[in-house]
């Protein structure tokens, strides 16, 4: 079992070494070549056009450095952008027969786990889907997780929302989530953001109101790091915050739960893929008395054995 | 780095073994028993003739892997029928619709009345189940073209064909044998769930994302340092080095004339002869690197277009494009056209012999390319700025933008850059007779090739399709295109109606075309005469990239 989370351990930190490095690596280094592979590009043969020539440029510091400074993405429009109308007023055909799908609505349903789980105190079995239906700049988003053990659900919440699209890799997301499971059942207004940060990490920060001003955050980020093609680890964390205690729900206020999975899986196809992979948790606070006054403790480590599968 | 799968590699010889046992497009046409893929005389497409046709657009069963498919086809032929016509000659077509959806057919490349283009929605309504329309239309120009459908993914599901018009005149360069050979790729599954994997997951069809320990390999080779620097801005970005193609082997076969690999495409020749072979791109998706091993190809026309003979080993053909080359094969032997995908995913083959049935080896693919900075920033140091347009701005469906595009024609793109062989580049390329209009330019429209891979959407300057006015050509006049790829891949952009005159860096004529292949991070440059009035359809070749919104209405009044 040491053996075993050494090396989860060991994948993680390679899976956060790009980012942690890359941090410390600037400025990029001064090595002329870079890495870069430009000199069989057409043109090196013509060092006096400035259009082609490439050596020009020193290409491991100039072309790493040239980023910060020029925003290749996002952004306001410059005061002298152009006008994406050259229309002169003319109208389009309206004719009939017409079938692009470029504002087509589409969906998708993904399992990302669906799993059973053996814990330091309990075993069952745990969810987390996700499904979207609409456009590219706007869906209805469905989130559901959570775990039964016992035959009964426990700690679990489905969430729907709707999905606009802001920027390139960003959505906003605003909708309710609803508790069930162990106690009685809360509801919640949820607003937040969810897309993909600069190195790949999936992000979602989400924040709750429910009644009798009850308030909740959750954050979420995720990593796929490829082993190969088909192998893929993918690292997990989850951090839960409450606003106040809720004992019918066994949650205290301030940090509630952080948890960090690492599933390594099989892509047979994209679309399904089995897994194993270990999930720690820790409760805190408030949540953790909670836990080791029924009987739990604040702390579990559960193996997991799952399928992610989409549609 | 050769990257691909295993897994990959094997599908794909396991697919190209079992469209070999189960013969192709011919198992179960009703066609007529004795024509079958073996012999030789069922290789070349079936070929129309004269100025009358009868076209019948229906089902076909067909089989290339091993599963049985439904293709569109016409007159119960994959690819369709080669139409050959002669210049002057009027032509009429009669369209019938057999299928229980709306069809179309747009004849590409030729110069018509707007209302004879076939893009439904644009030209005319399209040609409802179990109606005929009939296409009319003098041929004001020779050479090779092809005809497709405008609806839906028909093209992709086998809708395609070749034309090749006679000049009047006689060809300027003669040649003994003369074959078209036909590029396309096919896929198992519906158009449309490809489609849909691709808005679910930019990536579903590459397996050759950078890995874990690629990165720790290069560590070891290259030091900490030079490994992160080369991975930084990428990861940083978003963007992903590998983004070659958005849909390829993993999904594709790939067919020459309707062929798959081990079905082998065939075309003779006796020791000697000059052997003209008619290329045409009819892919939804898929640019092809062409050679022949062994052989110089003398490049003698581009979309249709004769040019100042030039000589090379390869040649990358863009999708909807057609180039024409003369090769002589001077020994008693076979040899192969090799034509594989630019991602390296599989490729087509041929095989050119004096006898049938015989073969030559096929050569290894080569080594899949990575994209460099060049390929994500352009000229970076130096040349022109690019002027983005308003939307491009905090826009969702753009990811990226090239403030400073290189220019450069004497790229043959990436994965043919100093790979020993001679490639043919756009700066090769020289419409004998020079332009047809030598007016400068009076206006110039800048537009830019946009998209997010992430999300798959695709568009020029920031607006889909959908939500954008169309682009006012004034009646008569001589403008500019200026077209800024901000994306890293390749667009092929078609204009319907109109020839695309490629300008060189100085602004001078390079050579007609109608769809000019942008690189990632190039501007080109190339002069239109509005001289064709009515609606035309403009956009990008790349199937899913026009179905996802790269694509405008022309309007010429």
């Amino acid at each position: 079992m040491s053996a075993f989370v050494r090396i989860a351990l060991a994948c993680l930190a390679l899976s956060l070494s790009p980012w942690v490095l890359a941090q410390q690596v600037a400025p990029a280094p001064a090595s002329s070549t870079g890495g870069m592979d430009m000199s069989s590009m057409p043109g090196m043969d013509h060092p006096h056009d400035a259009e082609t020539d490439m050596s020009a440029v020193d290409h491991g510091r100039h072309g790493m450095d040239a980023m910060p400074h020029t925003r290749m993405q996002g952004g306001a429009a410059p005061p002298d952008a152009r006008s994406a109308d050259d229309s002169d007023g003319t109208g389009d055909g309206a004719m009939p027969g017409m079938e692009m799908r470029d504002a087509e609505p589409l969906g998708m349903l993904r399992f990302d786990q669906l799993e059973a789980f053996d814990g330091l105190h309990a075993d069952g079995t745990a969810w987390e889907m996700e499904g979207w239906y609409g456009t590219d700049t706007d869906k209805l988003r469905l989130r559901s997780e959570g775990q039964r053990d016992g035959g009964r659900f426990d700690d679990s919440d489905a969430e729907a929302l709707w999905s606009h699209a802001v920027a390139a890799y960003w959505d906003t997301e605003l909708g309710v989530r609803s508790d069930f499971g162990s106690g009685p059942a809360r509801q919640w207004l949820a607003f937040g953001v969810q897309g993909l940060a600069p190195y790949w990490f999936e992000l979602a920060a989400t924040a709750y109101a429910g009644q009798g001003g009850r308030t909740a955050a959750r954050l979420r980020a995720d990593y796929e790091l490829r082993i190969t093609q088909r192998w893929i680890l993918q690292p997990e964390w989850e951090v839960n915050l409450y606003g106040r205690d809720d004992p019918q729900r066994r949650l205290g206020s301030g940090l509630s739960d952080a948890s960090f999975g690492l599933r390594l899986r099989y892509e047979i196809r994209r679309q399904f893929a089995p897994y194993l992979g270990v999930v720690w948790t820790q409760r805190f606070g408030g949540t953790a008395t909670f836990a080791r006054d029924g009987g739990g403790t604040a702390f579990d480590r559960r193996l997991v054995a799952g399928l992610r599968f989409w549609f | 780095m050769d990257t691909r799968d295993p897994h990959d590699a094997r599908l794909s010889r396991r697919r190209f073994v079992q469209g070999l046992m189960l013969g192709g497009a011919a198992a179960g046409l009703g066609m007529r028993a004795g024509v079958t893929m073996a012999q030789s005389d069922a290789v070349a497409p079936r070929e129309l003739r004269g100025t009358r046709f009868d076209l019948a657009i229906g089902e076909l069963p067909v089989d290339f892997t091993g599963r049985r498919r439904l293709a569109t086809a016409v007159n119960g032929q994959l690819p369709a029928p080669l139409l050959r016509w002669r210049e002057g000659d009027t032509v009429t077509l009669r369209v019938t619709n057999r299928l229980r959806v709306p069809s179309s057919i747009h004849w590409h490349g030729i110069l018509l009345p707007a209302g004879m283009d076939g893009v439904p929605g644009i030209s005319f309504p399209g040609i409802a189940p179990g109606e005929t329309f009939t296409y009319r239309f003098p041929l004001r120009q020779s050479g090779t073209y092809w005809y497709h459908s405008h609806s839906g993914f028909q093209e992709q599901t086998g809708l395609y064909g070749p034309i090749v018009i006679e000049p009047a005149r006689g060809e300027r360069f003669p040649a003994e044998r003369d074959y078209v050979v036909m590029l396309s790729d096919w896929t198992d599954e519906d158009p449309l769930a490809v489609y849909a994997h691709l808005k679910q997951q930019g990536d579903y069809y590459n397996y050759a994302e950078p890995t874990a320990p690629e990165f720790l390999r290069d560590v070891r080779t290259q030091g900490l340092r030079r490994a992160l620097a080369e991975r930084r801005m990428w990861q940083r970005m978003r963007m992903s080095p590998a983004d070659l193609a958005d849909v390829g082997g993993a999904t594709y076969t790939y067919l020459m004339n309707g062929r798959t690999p081990v079905d082998n495409w065939e075309g003779l020749f006796k020791r000697g002869e000059k052997v003209r072979l008619r290329f045409i791109n009819g892919s939804a998706m898929t640019l092809f690197d062409v050679r022949i091993p062994g052989l110089k190809m003398t490049v003698v026309a581009a979309d249709g277009q004769d040019v100042e003979p030039v000589s090379v080993d390869e040649f990358r053909i863009a999708v909807a494009e057609t180039y024409d080359v003369i090769v002589e094969p001077s020994d008693d032997r076979a040899w192969t056209v090799f034509a594989q995908a630019i991602d390296r995913s599989g490729y087509a083959r041929g095989t050119l012999a004096p006898r049938a049935g015989m073969d030559a080896p096929v050569p290894a693919m080569d080594a899949r390319p990575v994209l460099s900075m060049g390929d994500m920033m352009g000229a970076m140091g130096g040349g022109s700025m690019a002027r983005h347009a308003r939307p491009e701005y905090r826009n969702p469906g753009v990811d990226m933008r090239v403030d400073t595009p290189r220019s450069n024609l004497d790229d043959p793109g990436i994965g043919l850059r100093g790979n020993g062989r001679r490639a043919l580049a756009y700066a090769d390329l020289h419409t004998i007779g020079g332009a047809l209009d030598a007016r400068e330019p009076g206006r110039e429209i800048e537009l830019h090739l946009t998209g997010n891979m992430q999300r798959y959407m695709w568009s020029f300057d920031g607006v889909k399709f959908s939500d954008a006015k169309p682009l006012h050509f004034r009646a008569g006049e001589r403008l500019r295109l200026v077209l800024v790829n901000d994306t890293m891949m390749n667009h092929p952009i078609h204009l319907h109606g109109m020839w695309s005159e490629l300008e060189n860096a100085d602004g001078g004529f390079q050579v007609r075309k109608h769809t000019i292949d942008v690189q990632p991070a190039q501007r080109v440059a190339y002069g239109v005469t509005a001289n064709a009035l009515g609606r035309w359809a403009y956009h990008c070749h790349m199937l899913y990239h026009m179905e996802a919104g790269m694509m405008r209405e022309v309007v010429v009044s």
